[in-house]
């Protein structure tokens, strides 16, 4: 290591300041010029507060203990609020998670990057747009003239995330700070703009601290991971080391909370499909103008897929492939334009009988845990209420069907009396499923069900989900952009883009043998876990060292 | 906190519950009993100050303020509370129907509603007013469904946005039909903005009221209300303040009362809130 760190962290403590809870505890680590070192955590794990005192910001309810942040020999805790904006932009730039929020929405491209420019460097109009022009070709914008007239808006989020880099690197800071700045994309535009950073920054010789809850992802580019649990540093090192030997028990398991591949599951070949999805296609209708409508978008071109009974089929794609409207459209939320689903062989858009079969049979389970309970009702409300529906239960049947799922979720003691808002996103999550399986379902669609999840919850409520799966033997429609967990639970994945099905087929032959070229792609866009013996894992890439 | 402790109920609630408590009281008292007969005229004592005799003084006739105040405060209160329930019902009915219709239903709606909302609340009331007559019951209907657009837009705005959240789609797939989805998870989601809403126009409703009668519109002199007493006593400001200070005092208390109320039952219907005192 080298001998003066660029940034030193020492003992830093901070509370919140209403009622003295202390959420980043004694806290120290170092980063040196052109390192790239990376906060590993949970929520509420304080890696975001720690991260941020390093630039001054942390919020009025939160107050420093005790500490110091040397930066560049420079304290950075009783510095001058003049010298530490001098310090901001110029020295530490900084990159957020969220890129439809990060950039302002009502100046121009080129206005904005010109804003740090025009404060932080002695240059004229000429100089800067020439430089802004290099920066924002270098970060792989095929025309930066047309770029710096153009608004946020008009770009997607992966390349609003690499103007953010542009605007924050123009000024070549010593430092960068990068919150979470990849977890708001999907995995083939994650992979690019982790790429891009890291040159960036190697280039200029900038040091990065990257704050992440994706222990794969840090391990890949980061030289040293401070690992953080409630406030404390509980273990930092090399990337390699603290992989393959990690010391800490909290450290292991979170690595132990990686999703790993299942055996393979034996499947009866002979029986018919539970649902089959003939030849789907929806379109979403142009937007409503005055007198005119622009034409609808086409969001799925003819989909067939079967699922058999107990079986779990995973839908994976990038953003925008039409998963979630196909999973939409088979819970029937989205009306087909054409093509036809068919339940345990009976149409369902034929007759009110079979809609009904299938509507009692076939349950969702949606993504955000915070927005899918009605905020109004108690949790055994919540699970008690799809019941209502079901003919020939009698009131103590029913509750006697709540209290033994609420059981079955690992809710049992009180948790029905309580609110959505009581309880964490795990134990929400854990609520929704036990809301989808009450009527005792044969057909499950999971959309995105822990991506909003903590790494050791999501471990847990996929477990939970194998569990009750294995119990009640409902099929399901697993729909995830994260290939470690497909691999985990799916027994045939089906691989979508833009609309299509590009490729399906057992799970092994999929991640082992992938056949299409946007297969490909997205499997190499991150990379996969083995367990090793010290219980610890090893990070490869999937189909070889990328070139 | 020291209400955890004591078990006291939230200061919002204390303040505001003593505060209509009181005029509830008051009022109850007024339609029965005054310590003067609130029409009596007694030129002898024509603006007297307060006193003894007379504790908030008498108007321009010699009829004792505090008496006609007591006898307003249920005309006052009873024209209020109606017409606020008759705007929040038929509001609120039009903006969930509105908001989780959406498409032609609701473009054709919100068009109407928008151009009622165009027009001034207390303009609607008049017209309304030529054509049903002014007295009590008139200005019951005449403000109530001047003030229904507002609370339309705020419910279907609210609808609309609890619409894309995922517990309606949960609430779908279950099977729930579209009414019961939004009785049981659309209208009570609605009720922290319409507690909110109806309590600040509560006020408007006193305040036009009180313009209504200085238009002539109101209900008709010489009964007393606390709007068209503030309204008379407007050419005596400068001899006798207290004719109009004790009456927009009456106003402000309510207001104020109502308020504090309002957000105390808004917190105690959220369960979000239950817990965080």
């Amino acid at each position: 290591m080298s001998p003066a760190p660029l940034l030193e962290v020492s003992d830093l403590t901070l509370a919140i300041r209403s009622t003295g809870r202390e959420v980043v505890k004694q806290v120290g680590f170092s980063v040196s010029p052109g390192e790239i070192v990376g906060i590993v955590g949970e929520s509420g794990s304080g890696k975001t507060l720690a991260a941020r005192a390093v630039m001054g910001f942390i919020p009025p309810a939160v107050t420093r203990l005790s500490g110091s942040i040397l930066f560049d020999g420079e304290e950075i805790t009783t510095m001058a609020a003049k010298r530490l904006r001098a310090i901001r932009g110029a020295k530490v730039g900084m990159v957020f998670q969220e890129p439809m929020t990060s950039l302002n929405p009502s100046m121009t491209i080129g206005r904005q990057l010109e804003e740090g420019l025009a404060l932080h460097r002695d240059l004229d109009a000429a100089g800067r747009r020439a430089l802004i022009l290099d920066m924002l070709r270098h970060v792989g914008l095929t025309d930066p003239e047309g770029a710096l007239e153009a608004f946020p808006h008009q770009f997607s989020g992966g390349m609003r995330q690499r103007i953010m880099l542009a605007s924050v690197m123009l000024l070549k800071p010593a430092l960068l700070l990068a919150d979470e700045p990849t977890t708001a994309l999907d995995a083939v535009v994650q992979r690019d703009v982790m790429e891009l950073m890291v040159d960036l920054t190697r280039e200029n010789g900038t040091a990065v601290l990257l704050i992440s809850h994706d222990l794969g992802m840090v391990a890949r580019y980061c030289s040293r991971i401070v690992v953080m649990c409630q406030g404390d540093v509980v273990e930092q090192g090399p990337s390699e080391e603290i992989l393959a030997r990690p010391q800490h028990p909290y450290t292991r398991k979170l690595l132990a909370a990686m999703p790993l591949r299942g055996p393979v599951r034996a499947f009866d070949a002979g029986p018919a499909p539970i649902v089959a999805v003939r030849d789907l296609v929806v379109d979403y209708p142009g937007r409503q103008r005055f007198f005119a409508k622009s034409a609808p978008k086409r969001a799925l071109h003819g989909i067939s897929l079967d699922v058999k009974p107990g079986e779990v089929v995973a839908v994976v794609g990038g953003s925008g492939s039409g998963k979630t409207t196909l999973g939409q459209s088979i819970a029937g939320l989205v009306k087909p334009s054409g093509g036809e689903i068919l339940f345990q062989g009976k149409p369902i858009a034929r007759s009110e009988a079979a809609w009904w079969d299938y509507r009692l049979n076939c349950q969702m389970v949606f993504q955000d845990p915070y927005s899918s309970l009605d905020p109004r009702m108690t949790i055994g409300d919540l699970v008690a209420e799809p019941l209502r529906l079901v003919k020939g239960m009698t009131k103590a049947q029913k509750a006697g069907r709540v209290t033994e799922v609420l059981a079955e979720v690992g809710l049992a003691d009180g948790f029905a009396q309580r609110y959505p808002h009581e309880l964490s996103g795990g134990q929400r999550q854990r609520v929704a499923i036990a809301r989808a399986v009450v009527r005792r379902p044969s057909f499950v669609i999971a959309d995105e069900p822990v991506s909003a999840l903590d790494v050791t919850v999501r471990a847990q409520v996929l477990e939970l989900f194998a569990e009750l799966q294995k119990k009640h033997g409902f099929s399901c429609l697993f729909i995830s952009h994260d290939l470690g967990v497909v691999e985990q639970v799916a027994d045939r994945v089906v691989v979508m883009n833009e609309g299509r099905i590009v490729e399906q087929g057992p799970r092994d032959t999929i991640f082992d043998a992938p056949q299409h070229d946007y297969t490909r792609k997205l499997l190499s866009a991150v990379p996969g876990l083995e367990s090793t013996a010290e219980g610890g894992v090893r990070l490869f890439w999937r189909l070889g060292e990328p070139a | 906190m020291s209400s955890r402790t004591l078990k006291l109920p939230p200061l919002n609630a204390l303040i505001g519950g003593t505060l209509i408590g009181t005029l509830l009281t008051v009022a109850g008292i007024g339609a029965f009993w005054t310590p003067y007969d609130p029409l009596r005229l007694s030129f002898r004592y024509k603006l007297a100050p307060p006193s003894e005799m007379f504790w908030l003084g008498t108007d321009e006739f010699g009829r004792d303020v505090l008496s006609r105040l007591m006898a307003g405060a249920a005309t006052s209160v009873w024209i209020s509370v109606l017409t606020v329930a008759l705007a929040v019902v038929l509001g609120t009915l039009i903006g969930l129907f509105s908001g989780y219709m959406r498409g032609w239903t609701d473009r054709v709606i919100m068009a109407f509603n928008d151009a009622l909302l165009a027009f001034p609340g207390i303009l609607l009331a008049l017209g309304l007013l030529a054509v049903v007559g002014a007295n009590k019951y008139g200005i019951i209907l005449a403000l109530g469904l001047a003030y229904t657009p507002s609370v339309a837009r705020i419910v279907r705005g609210t609808a609309l946005s609890l619409r894309e959240r995922e517990f309606i789609a949960a609430s779908r797939v279950m099977g729930n039909s579209e009414g019961y989805t939004m009785a049981r998870h659309i209208l009570p989601n609605c009720i922290a903005p319409l507690t909110v809403l109806a309590t600040s126009m509560f006020g408007y409703v006193l305040l036009a009221e009180s313009a209504l009668s200085f238009l002539g519109l109101g209900v008709p002199p010489p009964a007393p209300t606390w709007g068209n007493m503030l309204a008379a006593s407007r050419p005596y400001i400068g001899q006798a303040m207290w004719l109009g200070i004790f009456p927009g005092l009456c106003i402000s208390l309510t207001l104020l009362g109502i308020n504090l109320l309002g957000d105390a039952v808004r917190d105690k219907l959220d369960p979000r809130m239950r817990g965080t005192r």
